[in-house]
């Protein structure tokens, strides 16, 4: 097995006339989070899709674990757990007998999987509402619920699709410290996520994609860096200001976006001359992903 | 250690052991059918209550409605013929109905489908677990009129034991049939032509109520091709005996049926499954 706990070169996916992944490479080293940032319709869920072979690439190779897909997905679906974006719990079923059959789609032995169970139940927070129904729990239950049952069978890589996509700020926390915690027990974790709070918080290594292929990569203080500069001028000011600061900006080259009620102007700190005023502040993932994508998020 | 590093076992590193994979495997296929019989668990009384129910009603209804005009068909008494034949509606019901329905539902509004397939779970293990797991209901289901049957007169006899395995093969065909319409469905909708054109015209085209040597040559024809006739047949040979060379070719036609199905099931469903 290399390096890569994922590799993917020149992976092509088409849905008839719309090519959702569009000749994307992308190595994932072991052991470590990777997030995979774009904006919705990047293309981030089919190439997850892509990874279990629930999507099968028109062109390009694809290695899980050092297991060839499409042929060898089964070995490879074996050693990673999946959290899917959208919950696709069983409602009729409680807690404990949803983890025990995904417990035995995943092969742990018998005399193992009780333990296993409780493990996520543990894992989930969830030891009390075991023998609770899916459709009697709250929104963030069922989410932890659907994260537990992807780690049933302590995976060596798991794939979390928008992981918190939809939850509120507490529940968003908690996921956070788990992924985190998997990291650092030594998973290797690949992410989507159209949140870059979420991304700059966990990922050691982003890919940025868009539209299909990943069009920057690195730490996200790299990303930064590279896409942003270290400072970035925000300057205020009424509509009809900033449209002429928007205007200026364009003619003197100047790299900038749109940001609320400001304009920011970025790289600010290699910007000499008649800058107009404004408050400077450090630059940030966001501002490197819209200046890479073009595109507002939220 | 927190609790999720002890779960998430890289700590110590778990080598993968090489392991060979093989088709159809039979541990994932009870993993399905555990989740089958756990929602069968919850929901057994409604399921046995509706398959019991509905051929004592057409027992009921043909023979003692229709057995009192005519009591005796094909030199069995009516209750006899009867019994025998709503077998096979029983096994249709119990079988094509939970193939279109329960594929549908959970592949496309529960996604469950979508959520085990991200397991070591092929299509082919998926389809053929859940279409076993209702074929032996099924089997198990199409006792139920000859047990009402006895009630009314109908004469136990060792062949019955036949009836379960009959029910079985019978109702793997009709569950892989109903897999094949809900995969070409586009609504659940459509199960209503499916229902009214295909199923209805089935039942009563498979000498289940009356033998169908007073149909017009056409439909005889027809029923020929109706593997629920096969299955009548069949069922009548083995209760009311005796079982000759024209069953062997029975069970050949519902064992092909079955076969045919299946594949077609796993491979329509299987498209839509896997983008």
């Amino acid at each position: 097995m290399g390096e890569s706990a994922i590799s993917l070169r020149g992976a092509v996916k088409r849905f008839g006339d719309i090519t959702a992944v569009d000749g994307l490479d992308l190595e994932v080293p072991t052991g470590i989070c990777f997030g995979l940032l774009g904006p919705n319709g990047a293309g981030k869920s089919t190439t997850m899709r892509l990874l279990t072979a629930q999507a099968l690439a028109d062109a390009g190779d694809i290695e899980v674990l050092g297991y060839v897909l499409p042929r060898e997905s089964k070995q490879a679906r074996m050693a990673m757990g999946v959290v899917p974006q959208l919950d696709n719990l069983d409602v009729e079923l409680t807690c404990r007998q949803i983890l025990t059959v995904f417990a035995r789609l995943y092969r742990v032995p018998a005399p193992e999987r009780g333990a296993a169970v409780q493990r996520a139940l543990e894992i989930a927070n969830l030891v009390p509402r075991a023998e609770t129904i899916v459709r009697e729990l709250s929104g963030g239950m069922r989410r932890r619920l659907l994260v537990a049952r992807g780690l049933i069978h302590q995976p060596r890589l798991v794939l979390l699709d928008e992981p918190t996509v939809g939850l509120d700020p507490q529940v968003r926390q908690e996921l956070w410290s788990l992924i985190d915690s998997l990291r650092a027990s030594g998973v290797t974790v690949l992410m989507s996520t159209h949140y870059i709070e979420e991304a700059e918080r966990l990922a050691d290594i982003v890919a940025v994609m868009s539209h299909g292929r990943v069009i920057a990569q690195g730490t996200p203080a790299e990303l930064v860096l590279a896409h942003a500069g270290q400072q970035v001028l925000e300057v205020y000011g009424p509509p009809p200001e900033l449209a002429r600061i928007d205007a200026l900006a364009s003619e003197r080259g100047w790299s900038h976006r749109r940001s609320g009620p400001a304009v920011a102007i970025l790289h600010a700190e290699s910007l000499n001359g008649d800058l107009p005023d404004g408050v400077l502040r450090p630059a940030n993932l966001e501002d490197a992903f819209v200046a890479l994508t073009g595109e507002l998020i939220e | 250690m927190d609790r999720v590093s002890a779960a998430a076992g890289a700590s110590e590193p778990v080598a993968a052991p090489p392991r060979r994979v093989h088709r159809l495997e039979g541990a994932a296929l009870s993993a399905v059918m555990s989740r089958d019989i756990a929602i069968f668990g919850r929901y057994w009384p409604s399921t046995t209550f509706s398959s019991v129910v509905q051929p004592t009603i057409y027992l009921l209804a043909f023979g003692l409605g229709f057995g009192a005009i005519q009591s005796r068909v094909n030199h069995v008494d009516y209750v006899q013929y009867v019994a025998t034949g709503v077998v096979a509606t029983a096994v249709l019901f119990s079988s094509a109905f939970p193939g279109m329905f329960n594929t549908f539902v959970r592949w496309q509004f529960q996604r469950t489908y979508d959520a085990m397939l991200a397991t070591p779970l092929d299509v082919e293990e998926l389809i053929t677990a859940e279409t076993l797991w209702i074929s032996l209901r099924a089997g198990v289901y199409g006792m139920a009129p000859l047990l009402v049957g006895i009630l009314f007169g109908l004469s136990p006899s060792w062949g019955m034991l036949l009836v379960p395995f009959i029910g079985f093969i019978t109702g793997f065909g009709f569950a892989s049939f109903g897999v094949v319409i809900a995969a070409v469905a586009k609504t659940i909708d459509n199960f209503n032509y499916v229902t009214s054109a295909v199923l209805t015209p089935m039942f009563l085209v498979a000498g289940t109520f009356f033998p169908i040597s007073t149909f017009p040559p056409v439909l005889r024809l027809i029923a020929e091709f109706n593997p629920l006739y096969h299955c009548v047949q069949l069922v009548r040979d083995a209760v009311l005996g005796p079982l000759g060379v024209a069953d062997i070719g029975h069970l050949a036609v519902l064992v092909g049926f079955a076969l045919l199905m299946w594949r077609l099931a796993i491979v329509l469903l299987g498209r839509r499954l896997i983008d």
